[in-house]
């Protein structure tokens, strides 16, 4: 399987240095020029982004949206017709970021075409077009793990409440008798009990 | 501690821009957000039903769109958006593997795979000048167009043959492939009255037979071949059936006025399309006539006539010699489908009459295919092209399934509140609810603590979506549940209950039906008439809908009730309207006024009721209207007079005297794209605080308007023009008094333009050809007259301006900041989000040419951004320049689906003030809700209720074991 797909890369490859940039003969001036192009996607399908990540998705748009063009199982697509200019095309394919391409059609060779990514200003010596990167619109899920149950709110309070629970009696059974009463007697006293009282008597242990 | 201080707040404002702020989880998708898609109205259609593998139908539509259908459901296997200029011209299916589609009058072919859809070949087709385009596949694919007959392999698009059958005025109209293969006709006329005939032989195109004849009485230019090598047309009054046919190599006419056939026929007569065998079908004004012609026109009789407005399909050949074709009336509710057979007499095989929704109008198309029942019998199936363009399979005297194609050419859309609710829950169902709750609850905390299994999640994922609350026909507490009120093209309204996109009530309007005087109403507009909140328990809401016949000026108005879909009253204008402004006041009943401006400048005030009238005339003074002609590049603006002079006694109606105009010079600017603000935008400060405790006014006026005009060259398309002859110059204008507040030009940027207006900021979006890049520019404007009164000591003393009103009239002295960005897409439209009180941050909602909707922050187009922001500007929240706005996978709102042909993003305030309502159409429809600075205000869907009960209950356990615990112990310490 590996062995034919890049056999067939290989001609498609040889294929279309030969053909994308070479004039259009057989097409007169006075229609324009033919642009033609592959869009090229590897591993296309392969990566689960949730996405039909076929190449029935693929658009190609010239000018912001003045003629669509599909592309061919092979990833070719086609402008016929297209006049001199400078001309901007556009990829749309779910799932993939591509830049688009400054396509520049002479008018006093017919068929001479020149392409350059606007996004990077990267000149292409064939018109093949590759996604700059992946796009995925999800964001990705963190598993479940106890240290962002230990961090969110609820994990804070059980924290803190263990720590009252079972820390704060330790501190209480490390002072000494006497001067347990003494802070209790002294409590009895003011009436109103205080973390104040305590802190000092402990300071004094 | 300052310091401590502002390093957390860059800290929060970095994490808050690392992260897009409208993210979402993939299991998240469909909990808030629904997509549908549709195709629009079918134009042709094709069955594919073979024995093995999926029954389907190939269609072709108005939209542009090539699609495959389920023919059991309804559902799209597979579709194609083509280019706009890439009308579909006809379908077929070769090989019986292939769709081929003839497009772009007639200068593509393409082949696309019929189980995915994926284009096999393209084939251009090069003509040598504007012909009509005709395809026939039956042997091999014959492709007419430009002039030229090709010939086109199936296997691979080639163009096998190709010749030339044009000439001097020659004009083709029909060719046919003999059903052996051994011959092509074609037929055409030479002026309009001279018929030429060409017999061409299939395997290299040659021309074996040529004829030409006169005839005197001319032709009107339909032509029939109804069989090879005989012809049937109307001559030039349509009123005689002309038949040609080859006779001895000679062509003979034969011709026959339809009055000797039918004695009750009067006016024109028009061929119908359909290919019979054998016979033709002629549409008369009453009737449509079913006429046998026989031994080459000689004799000629009527087989069947059918009367009233009905749709009649091809001929189908169903078995070895017969023909059958579908006949579909409609009257009321009812539809009538019969299926006759072609040959004669009134041989009906089948007639069913099936009861539909009467809000779908009449049937426009039919088209129908045969099937072998289970007792061997043939069975026939229609699919039915309505008025309202929905589009419905019928089968067995049943509806299959229906879709509401209508919705694809959605050309306005409003929102309405959904009815209160009214007291009185049973305690069944708060039990009831109660259990689902819990045992939701309890599933989710499996989930969490990763032990539900895969039906667990299965269940789960199936309760976030059919969440009962969102799908209530009744007002919420957030202000989610809504219902979106959309006016097709075609003029039916429709509901969609926000929550979950279901078709709430439809209405098809009377006043929107093809009529005699109308035959092609169109909707245009819809405006909120009445929105009550004093009486909300007992009145409803209502929209007013406005409409026009074909392209003229909207003449007829409805008035429909909200909730029910029921349409209150309709109006038909004597005045053809021009413009419609709906003013900032309501009568007594809360009906908001409108003006309805006519062609004559004269302002008709509705409602028409004395109160309105009173409150009107109150407001006289202050209301101005302003016009725009782009064709003459003028903006002209209007204030009001009086009473209408030369229409004594109608008190509703008002002059207008003109008070100013904007004359742009047509040789050099042509007006491209204008924006205003939203009428109901809501804006919650006026000041706005800068880094260094600066206060600085925003310059916010109901009254201004953004206009762009381009060079009058550079509308053709991006690569027609060198970045010297192309312009942009945008301007912001006063509407009261025309002033120009401010002008800036763009050298070297092209169109489309597309703007939002918001608050005292535009954001416009156009092509820069100097870099070959999109662009977007902002321009903020802010009132620098009242930048004195933050002097508090002023305040103090009273020395403010505070308290002199706002004027347009007082001469404005406005700031301008303006900044450009490089943009990477094409933009379709864009939007702004809106919340109910203009607190939260606003983002603009960018359709791309991708068809997505990308949120992007207002900050990213910030006027203030510099290249090295100061610690203090980084605090408030500057992000340092960057010459290129940033595209954040994870912020389109659209997440994975494509909104296939995007056309309008309208956003909606929910009461939650952290969030805005979008809804998207174009084909396709997306509705989702958005929350630009998150949802600081509620919980999110997200919060974890189990957890928060768990922690309770420990808490509470705990401290019920810790008394236990401390009891004991002073228990043992006593007993010590």
């Amino acid at each position: 399987m590996a062995i034919t797909w890049h056999l067939l890369f290989l001609q498609v490859f040889c294929f279309c240095l030969f053909s994308s940039f070479t004039p259009s003969n057989s097409l007169g001036t006075a229609e324009g020029s033919t642009i033609n192009g592959r869009v090229k996607i590897e591993g296309m399908g392969a990566k689960g982004l949730g996405l039909p990540g076929k190449s029935t998705n693929v658009k190609v748009i010239l000018n912001g949206g003045q003629r669509v063009a599909f592309i061919r199982p092979d990833g070719y697509f086609s402008f016929h017709g297209v006049p001199a200019g400078t001309h901007l095309i556009e990829v749309a394919a779910l799932g993939y970021f591509f830049s688009p391409v400054r396509i520049d059609v002479s008018s006093r060779n017919p068929g001479k075409v020149q392409a350059a990514l606007t996004e990077n200003r990267r000149t292409l010596n064939e018109l093949v077009l590759e996604p700059l990167q992946e796009e995925s619109y999800y964001e990705i899920r963190e598993p479940f793990s106890i240290i962002s149950l230990v961090k969110s709110p609820m994990g804070l309070m059980v924290g803190f409440m263990l720590v009252a629970v079972f820390l704060l009696p330790k501190l209480m059974e490390n002072l000494d008798t006497e001067e347990m009463r003494r802070a209790q007697e002294e409590m009895q006293n003011q009436g109103v009990p205080s973390l104040s009282n305590l802190l000092p008597g402990r300071s004094n242990n | 501690m300052a310091n401590i201080m502002g390093f957390f707040l860059v800290l929060l404002s970095l994490t808050l821009s690392l992260y897009p702020s409208c993210a979402l989880y993939e299991d998240q998708v469909g909990i808030m957000d629904w997509h549908q898609q549709y195709i629009g109205k079918v134009n042709h259609a094709v069955f594919h039903t073979q024995k093995q593998g999926r029954k389907r139908v190939v269609v072709a539509t108005d939209e542009n769109i090539i699609a495959s259908l389920d023919l059991r459901r309804g559902d799209i296997f597979w579709r194609h958006v083509l280019g706009d200029s890439d009308a579909v011209n006809d379908i077929d299916i070769a090989l019986g593997k292939y769709v081929i589609t003839l497009s772009s009058s007639g200068s593509i072919l393409r082949a696309w795979n019929l189980p995915d859809g994926q284009m096999m070949w393209e084939s251009f087709l090069q003509g040598s000048g504007p012909s009509k385009s005709l395809l026939s596949v039956s042997a091999s694919i014959l492709v007419f167009s430009g002039g030229c007959l090709h010939a086109i392999s199936g296997i691979d698009g080639d163009v096998l043959w190709r010749r030339e059958l044009s000439g001097e005025s020659l004009e083709m109209h029909k060719i046919r492939q003999s059903p052996n293969g051994e011959t092509i006709y074609a037929a055409g006329l030479v002026g309009s009255s001279q018929l030429a005939l060409y017999e061409l032989n299939p395997k290299n195109g040659d021309i074996v037979n040529h004829k030409m004849a006169l005839f005197s009485g001319g032709f009107s230019g339909e032509m029939l071949f109804l069989s090879d090598g005989t012809l049937v047309a109307l001559d030039a009054t349509r009123s005689t059936i002309v038949t040609a046919s080859f006779n001895n190599g000679n062509l003979v006419f034969h011709q026959r006025p339809i009055i000797e056939i039918v004695p009750e026929f009067s006016g024109s007569a028009s061929l119908l399309p359909s290919r019979f065998k054998g016979s033709v079908a002629i549409k008369t004004d009453s009737h449509v006539l079913l006429i046998l012609v026989r031994e080459n026109g000689k004799k000629m009789e009527t087989l069947d006539k059918i009367e009233g407005p009905s749709a009649i399909s091809d001929a189908l050949l169903f078995s070895e010699d017969q023909q059958a074709f579908g006949v579909v009336r409609h009257e009321q509710d009812v539809l009538s489908l019969s299926i006759k057979l072609d040959g004669g007499g009134n041989n009906e095989l089948i007639t069913d009459n099936i009861k539909v929704d009467g809000q779908r109008g009449r049937a426009e198309m039919v088209f129908i295919n045969n099937y072998i029942r289970t007792d061997r019998s043939q069975g026939f199936r229609a699919l039915v092209v309505m008025e309202d363009y929905s589009l419905m399979l019928l089968q067995q005297g049943n509806i299959v399934w229906c879709r509401e194609d209508g919705l694809a050419s959605i050309v306005d859309t409003t929102i309405s509140e959904l009815p209160l609710e009214k007291e009185g829950v049973s305690v069944a169902n708060v039990e009831h609810s109660l259990f689902q709750w819990l045992k939701g609850h309890f599933l989710k905390l499996k989930e969490t603590l990763m032990l539900a299994s895969a039906e667990d999640i299965a269940v789960i994922q199936e309760m976030r979506l059919k969440n009962s609350e969102k799908t209530k026909m009744t007002r919420d507490h957030n202000g989610f549940r809504k219902l979106l009120i959309v006016l097709t093209r075609a003029g039916k309204i429709l509901a969609l209950h926000t929550g979950d996109g279901r078709v709430v009530w439809s209405l098809l309007s009377p006043s929107f039906r093809k009529s005699e005087k109308c035959q092609n109403p169109t909707g245009v507009k819809i405006y909120q008439w009445q929105v009550p909140h004093h009486h909300a328990l007992d009145e409803n809401p209502s929209v007013l809908v406005v409409g026009r016949c074909g392209l003229g000026s909207p003449n007829f108005l409805s008035f429909v009730d909200s909730y029910t879909g029921k349409e209150l009253e309709s109006l038909r204008l004597t005045h053809p309207v021009t413009q419609i402004v709906p003013l900032p006041f309501t009568d007594s009943l809360e009906q908001r006024l409108h003006l309805f401006v006519d062609g004559e400048k004269r302002a008709h005030l509705h409602p028409r009721s004395s109160e309105s009238l009173g409150v009107f005339l109150r407001e006289l003074p202050n209301i101005y209207l302003y016009s725009i002609d782009s064709e003459r590049g003028i903006i002209r603006g209007y204030g009001l007079k009086g009473k209408c002079i030369r229409e004594e006694g109608d008190d509703y109606c008002f002059e207008t005297r003109e008070l100013w105009k904007v004359v742009f010079p047509l040789e050099s600017e042509k007006i491209s794209a204008v924006a205003t603000r939203k009428s109901n935008e809501v804006v919650h400060t006026q000041a706005k605080v800068l880094t260094d405790q600066d206060v600085i006014f925003k310059y916010i006026s109901r009254n201004v308007l953004f206009v762009a005009t381009i060079a009058p060259k550079a509308t053709d398309g991006i690569g027609s023009i060198t970045p010297d002859e192309a312009w942009l110059v945008a301007y912001l204008i006063d509407t009261v008094t025309g002033r120009i507040l401010h002008r800036v030009t763009h050298l070297g940027a092209h169109g489309p333009i597309q703007a939002v207006f918001s608050e005292n900021w535009v954001v416009y979006h156009y092509f820069n050809l100097r870099a070959h890049k999109y662009e977007m520019s902002v321009i903020e404007i802010y009132d620098q007259s009242r930048a004195d009164n933050k002097d508090v000591l002023k305040l103090v003393l009273g020395k403010h301006n505070l308290t002199t009103p706002v004027s347009s009239y007082s001469r404005p002295e406005v700031m301008v900041k303006s900044q450009s960005y490089f943009f990477t897409h094409s933009v379709k439209s864009m939007a702004v989000t809106s919340t109910a009180k203009g607190i939260t941050s606003k983002q603009l909602l960018i359709g791309t040419i991708g068809d997505q909707v990308l949120a992007l922050d207002k900050r990213y187009v910030d006027p203030r951004r510099t290249i090295n922001p100061t610690q203090a500007e980084k605090e408030e929240g500057i992000i340092p320049l960057t010459d290129s706005l940033p595209i954040i996978p994870q912020s389109y709102v659209t997440h994975s689906v494509r909104v296939e042909g995007l056309r309008g993003i309208e956003t909606f305030p929910a009461k939650l003030e952290s969030t805005s309502l979008v809804f998207i159409y174009g084909v396709d429809l997306f509705y989702t809700r958005i929350a630009p600075s998150r949802t600081y205000d509620s919980l999110t869907e997200e919060f974890s209720y189990s957890l928060l009960l768990i922690t309770i209950v420990a808490l509470v356990a705990a401290i019920f074991i810790t008394w236990r615990l401390s009891e004991k112990k002073e228990l043992r310490d006593k007993w010590r």
